[in-house]
């Protein structure tokens, strides 16, 4: 075969290629973060803030909502989330507006709606706290595959708990799942491409 | 090699007293909200000696632990250990992510500005005990709204 001929080949490929992209139907956007889509997780979300108002998910419609759960007397994973979150929010400029945090907290016995309450506003004023009896929170983080469990140490305990944050589109579904060692800059990334993309 | 040979000089520095220091490097505690009962310590560790950790005291909180955190598939878990090992030479960081010391029924709120003053115990492999007084400034929830401070990322 004469290299004239293989060339040609090639070009009469490539221009095929390029047709036939133009014809078929943009890709699915690319997430950094586990993709969700079409997993029913957190499905009927409905919990209640610190100040006993009834939150959904649906009332955010327009807005990527982010769940975190975890716990309040946490000195490590659960401020550094929501610091996180609150870099999110910087990177996101204009956009923050359009990203809500709810934190869930898996200890409702020692996480008081006034201690909830003051921890959200020391991260940002926008997060909301939210919390219900144990039995409800046990329930709650079941629809999501939480994971969570007391551990005793000295006269007091501490608490093991999933550290993945869910993130949901402007329409209300849950679309990704972002592990807890995620850097801001990529989970700001699918944000911005939920915004864009969610129809 | 550089930081090898400075590591070794000021080992050597340290290790002149009869007793070796061990250095304590920027100690901070995590700032709580009113009623929150537990926080943690954080700190960079080198001793000059093979050491251990192994007791850590603080007139700010009636329980005082060692605790490692690890992940697995994303489950946070956090366990008292007996002893932090310190290898002679070698920095430990106690921070986010890793070791901290974890301050649990707070006797009031630690709040920015404030310095809370921690014991560390240390022993070295002769079964030396050093007795490390440090004062750890309370740092916000918050860094971003921290003013006027050299930033320390996580």
């Amino acid at each position: 075969m004469s290299s004239g001929l293989s060339r040609l080949k090639f070009v009469a490929i490539a221009v095929v290629a390029v047709v036939l992209s133009a014809c078929t139907p943009p890709e699915p956007p690319r997430f950094n973060a586990a993709n969700m889509t079409g997993i029913e997780y957190g499905k009927d979300f409905r919990m209640h803030d610190a100040d006993g108002r009834e939150r959904t998910i649906a009332e955010f419609r327009g807005k990527v909502v982010m769940i975190f759960f975890g716990f309040i007397q946490c000195p490590d994973i659960c401020p550094t989330a929501l610091l996180r979150a609150v870099e999110i929010r910087n990177l996101l400029g204009e956009d923050a507006r359009h990203m809500q945090l709810l934190f869930v907290t898996v200890d409702p016995e020692r996480d008081s709606p006034e201690v909830i309450k003051a921890y959200m506003e020391a991260f940002d004023p926008s997060f909301i706290g939210l919390r219900e009896s144990p039995e409800r929170t046990r329930e709650i983080a079941d629809s999501f595959h939480v994971l969570y469990n007391k551990v005793p140490t000295g006269d007091s305990y501490t608490m093991d708990h999933t550290a993945t944050t869910f993130i949901f589109d402007p329409t209300g579904r849950l679309r990704l799942a972002a592990p807890h060692i995620m850097p801001a800059e990529l989970i700001a990334d699918d944000i911005r491409t939920l915004l864009r993309t969610t129809r | 090699m550089k930081k090898l040979l400075a590591v070794s000089l000021l080992t050597l520095c340290v290790a002149m007293p009869a007793v070796a220091q061990v250095k304590v490097d920027d100690p901070w505690v995590r700032a709580t909200v009113p009623q929150q009962r537990a926080t943690g310590a954080f700190m960079q560790l080198t001793a000059p000696v093979d050491a251990r950790l192994v007791e850590v005291q603080s007139p700010a909180a009636a329980v005082v632990e060692i605790h490692e955190m690890t992940m697995d598939n994303d489950v946070m878990r956090m366990r008292a250990i007996e002893s932090l090992d310190l290898p002679a030479g070698q920095t430990v960081e106690l921070k986010p992510g890793g070791y901290h010391v974890m301050l649990i029924d707070l006797k009031a709120q630690a709040k920015e500005g404030d310095t809370i003053p921690v014991t560390l115990i240390v022993e070295n492999k002769d079964g030396q005990r050093e007795t490390i007084e440090i004062a750890a400034p309370v740092r916000p929830l918050n860094p971003a709204q921290m003013k006027h401070r050299h930033g320390h990322g996580h």
